[in-house]
């Protein structure tokens, strides 16, 4: 095999295990003497526990133990945390209710966890938890958030009076106001950011293990972060101590950010494993993920633009509701503020900005990041607005948006962040061009006389990734830093294992990371291995997460090859007798330039672990660690273009043509790249079209099922015209931004877009269901 | 408990099970096969697709009692020995896979779908007749692609035969 280096559509190394059935996910893994976990869950959204009788369940054949939320608070474990604190403007902290991993005294969303059956059978331990009789007495539930923050409501917890979590704020109002005070024209919109469920198709599981005589415990995890879940699990539940847990995540079949959070069940796992003395796994079924897993969006929004008479943007004034559910898991309060607000200046210059969020307790499944993660949220908000602009003000979409682009970079928005670079003309004129959009206006017509309704719509998103610089963060509230590790282990025979902190749960990371060391190197991808995934292995990482594994992840063991360079070309200058400022690097070999002498990877190596003839002082062997912390965000950006027509007797919404042209900096391996713009697009039309986590009023979630909740399928999707315009990102050594949420960012306005478009008629909110549609277009 | 006899993967096997006991469980929990992935229990994901006598069906919806007597084939019994079969083959060359968990259903309802309608598969009724199958990860493009692409080599198999 030849070099795949930087930017070569190199093949998967890890798709033969997948394509023949050999991957190895946490429901395939069998452990001796292992027993099976069913939890007896809430079927009231918000109700006191007054009894559990568990004798008829201890009575059920092959059952080992049935344990209560009352047992496991007795023993101490830690309630959940949310890991990302915030202040109201007052000042006052976040109010965050207690969330203990199974509920002793009070449920507050179906699907809670009341107690847990181990049995020597799945089947056994879920027709016992069946028999587990729970009495409850029903409180009054609140669903809805403008009902939840109205007087009266039913109360969720006694630290959050009125439901209200915390009341934030960013950027100047008294400015903002002095800017819409003089605007020649404000446009306005009320938007409901539809809940979705984030539905990755492996369910959530967890393989507890526990050894009595080194007191250690292992979890088998379905985690997109096992070394934050190990630090989580020890620092604040009191499960172990972490050098008495490992914590293994190995293949995992999606996260979309909903497997980033320690949920309930991995703890009650490990603390069962311990108490019954048996490995315990516990797997999802596809209702109880719908159920638990944490949901994503949820947020109504009043957004306001103003305008100067040449049609600048001058103020953006946001006010929103985000619901965070019924507890806060672990980075929920981030997601609808530093994660939101700050990027509502879009690709535009506008000199001032203030949003205000309201976070609210419900009775529903708990809120956090899903792909994305607070940007589709403000990516929506902000390109609705343009669009709704454009049409009020009559100029041409994209001429509104060229208008404000920010050329000038670095830029400082007034909502913290600095955009490092971008060329924001660039890609929506890739867009414009790959779509035809000078000769729409001559498609809609002879669609008119036809008799149907074509539409075109713009969404020119941006996005901070490459999460992040752990100063800043940490200045803004998060628990954690966000750097990432890697040690690079040059073997004796020459051969690499990479170990990273990043996890890959369908990226690609194998193949991607791989091409970088070996392109560094001139060998092949085949003589690279990467490992992730086991906190016994790799020494550090925070995970994968925000588009972050190239920028981060990769910069790291860019880092650590610099030093396992640095040293193989002493070895290599001391051996034959050159400077190491000499020696190049070439097709694996270690030359001495504008010379014939060269030693080969392997044979460096060997000496180096030989240790027989190094330079004087030198330790022995050819491994280097490094952490690399970003010194700011990246800035993903692009332009998306859909072209749909909408059957007006029907209201049904069929693509024409979808465009995606993004800048997402150096591609590391394009095939990979597109393939997550695919995915993303998806998940981003999914929501603008066909998903919604749908609760009636007395909290039962309707869409529990996939009979009920709409995932796109294949029909429902068209073939992505996908475009890439590129910008080096400044602030990392590949010049990459990460390209895993683009797509499920910028994807729903330009939908809805179109379909507004289409219809003449901007009142339409997501999911644009047909049903939706037509009421649009007839009333 | 009953004894179900069934040929997997070309081999003859004799299992002691629970009547309730699906098709899928006794793959993955009996035979080790794990390959065949169950995602949502009510047959509408398809990662649990394997091939019974030849067909398409979701073994998450199929007891044991169903298949008894019958030929089972699943994710691990298509390649002949080192050789990919032109449909794994194809979901490798076109990146049709991303976290890989959907994939062995999505292959196994994929050559039922190109055995049905040879050539005269087209972008349009792929897409219909994959409906049962649901991946969150690739948006279906590179499925689609890989897909026509294996049709494609799988009929010019079949004519050189």
């Amino acid at each position: 095999m030849g070099i795949e280096g930087i930017g070569a559509r190199a093949l998967r190394k890890e798709d033969k295990r997948f394509i023949t059935g050999r991957g190895r996910y946490v429901d395939d893994i069998r452990l001796h003497g292992m027993t099976y976990a069913a939890f007896v869950r809430s079927p009231y959204a918000h109700a006191k526990v007054s009894a559990i009788d568990t004798a008829p369940a201890l009575a059920m054949p092959g059952v080992v133990a049935v344990l209560t939320g009352k047992e496991l608070v007795d023993d101490k474990i830690g309630n959940l945390i949310c890991g990302w604190m915030i202040h109201s403007r007052d000042g006052s902290p976040m109010k965050m209710g207690a969330w203990p991993a199974m509920a002793p005294e009070t449920v507050r969303f179906v699907g809670q966890a009341v107690a847990v059956v181990i049995a020597e059978t799945r089947n056994q331990a879920r027709d016992a938890a069946e028999a587990v009789v729970v009495t409850y007495e029903e409180l009054p539930a609140v669903v809805d958030m403008r009902e939840a923050v109205a007087s009266g409501a039913p109360q969720l917890h006694p630290e959050a009076p009125g439901n209200v979590i915390f009341d934030w704020t960013l950027g100047d109002e008294a400015a903002t106001e002095v800017a819409f005070n003089a605007a020649a024209n404000i446009v306005s919109l009320d938007i409901t950011n539809n809940r979705l469920a984030p539905n990755a198709i492996e369910p959530r599981a967890a393989i507890a293990e526990y050894d009595p005589a080194e007191e250690h415990f292992t979890l088998y995890t379905t985690s997109q972060n096992p070394h934050v879940a190990r630090l989580v699990l020890s620092a604040f539940y009191n499960i172990a101590q972490e050098h008495k847990l490992r914590v293994i995540a190995p293949d995992v079949g999606g996260g979309f950010g909903s497997k980033i959070f320690i949920y309930p069940e991995e703890m009650v796992a490990l603390w069962a494993a311990k108490k019954t003395g048996r490995p315990v796994k516990w797997t999802a079924d596809r209702t109880e993920s719908f159920l638990t897993d944490a949901h994503g969006r949820d947020h109504l929004t009043r957004a306001e633009m103003a305008f100067d008479k040449d049609n600048r943007i001058t103020g953006l004034r946001v006010k929103t509701h985000a619901n965070l559910g019924a507890y806060m898991s672990l980075f929920s309060s981030s997601v609808p503020t530093y994660l939101y607000a700050t990027l509502l200046s879009g690709q535009y210059d506008i000199p001032n900005i203030f949003a205000e969020v309201i976070s609210v307790y419900t009775n529903t499944a708990p809120v956090d990041a899903y792909r994305g993660a607070g940007r589709p949220e403000a990516s929506y908000v902000v390109e609705r607005l343009m669009e709704t602009a454009a049409r009020q003000l009559k100029v041409d979409p994209t001429e509104l948006r060229r208008k404000n682009f920010i050329t000038q970079f670095p830029h400082q928005t007034p909502v913290i962040m600095a955009y490092d670079i971008g060329d924001f003309n660039a890609s929506l004129d890739a867009a414009m061009k790959a779509i035809d959009y000078a000769g729409f206006a001559a498609r809609k017509a002879k669609a008119k006389s036809e008799g149907r309704l074509r539409g075109i719509g713009v969404s020119c998103y941006i996005e901070a990734c490459g999460i992040a610089p752990s100063k800043a963060v940490g200045s803004l509230g998060a628990g954690v830093g966000l750097w990432e590790s890697a040690e690079v282990r040059v073997n004796p025979v020459g051969t690499i294992e990479v170990l990273t902190g990043s996890h890959s749960h369908g990226q690609g990371h194998e193949t991607a990371f791989a091409q970088v060391v070996a392109g560094r190197l001139g060998i092949s991808i085949d003589q690279v291995q990467i490992v992730h995934g086991d906190t016994d292995k790799v020494q550090f990482g925070m995970g994968t997460y925000g588009s972050r594994s190239a920028a981060v992840g990769l910069s790291a063991i860019v880092k650590a090859m610099e030093k396992v360079e640095a040293k193989a070309k002493k070895i290599v200058a001391h051996q034959l007798e050159a400077s190491e400022n000499d020696i190049v690097i070439e097709e694996g070999q270690f030359k001495v330039a504008g010379t014939d002498k060269a030693i080969a990877l392997p044979m460096v190596a060997l000496a180096a672990y030989t240790a027989h003839n190094l330079p004087d002082g030198m330790e022995p062997g050819l491994k280097e660690s490094a952490f690399y912390d970003p010194t700011n965000f990246t800035f993903p950006a692009g332009a998306y273009i859909c072209e749909v027509e909408v059957d007006a007797d029907t209201g049904k919404t069929s693509f024409v043509n979808f465009v995606a042209a993004d800048d997402f900096g150096r591609l590391i391996n394009p095939m990979i790249v597109e393939g997550q713009v695919h995915g993303g697009l998806a998940q981003g039309i999914g929501q603008a079209l066909l998903e919604h986590a749908v609760y009636d009023e007395n909290g039962q979630l309707l869409t529990a099922s996939f009979m009920d909740y709409a995932m796109p399928r294949a029909e429902d999707l068209p073939s992505f015209n996908i475009q890439h315009t590129m910008t080096e990102c400044p602030g990392n050594p590949l010049g990459v931004k990460g390209c895993g949420e683009a797509g499920a960012i910028g994807a729903s306005a330009a939908v809805i877009n179109a379909i507004t478009d289409a219809i003449g008629n901007n009142d339409l909110a997501m999911p644009a269901s047909p049903d939706r549609v037509w009421h649009a277009i007839h009333g | 408990m009953s004894t179900i006899r069934l040929t997997v993967n070309g081999k003859p096997v004799s299992v002691e099970v629970e009547d309730r006991t699906l098709l899928v469980h006794l793959l993955r929990d009996h035979l080790g096969l794990t390959g065949t992935h169950v995602g949502c229990d009510t047959s509408q994901c398809g990662a649990c697709t394997v091939h019974i006598d030849g067909r398409a069906v979701k073994s998450c919806t199929v007891l044991v009692g169903q298949a008894n007597g019958t030929s089972i084939t699943t994710i691990e019994g298509i390649a002949n020995g080192d050789e990919l079969h032109p449909m794994q083959a194809a979901f490798r060359d076109n990146h049709g896979l991303q976290c890989g968990f959907c994939t062995p259903g999505m292959i196994m309802a994929s050559i039922d779908i190109v055995r049905r309608h040879g050539a005269g598969l087209t972008e349009d009724i792929l897409r219909q007749e994959l409906e049962g199958n649901i991946c969150r990860c690739t948006g279906y493009h590179n499925i689609v692609k890989s897909v026509l692409d294996a049709a494609g080599r799988m009929t010019a198999a079949q004519a050189a035969e």
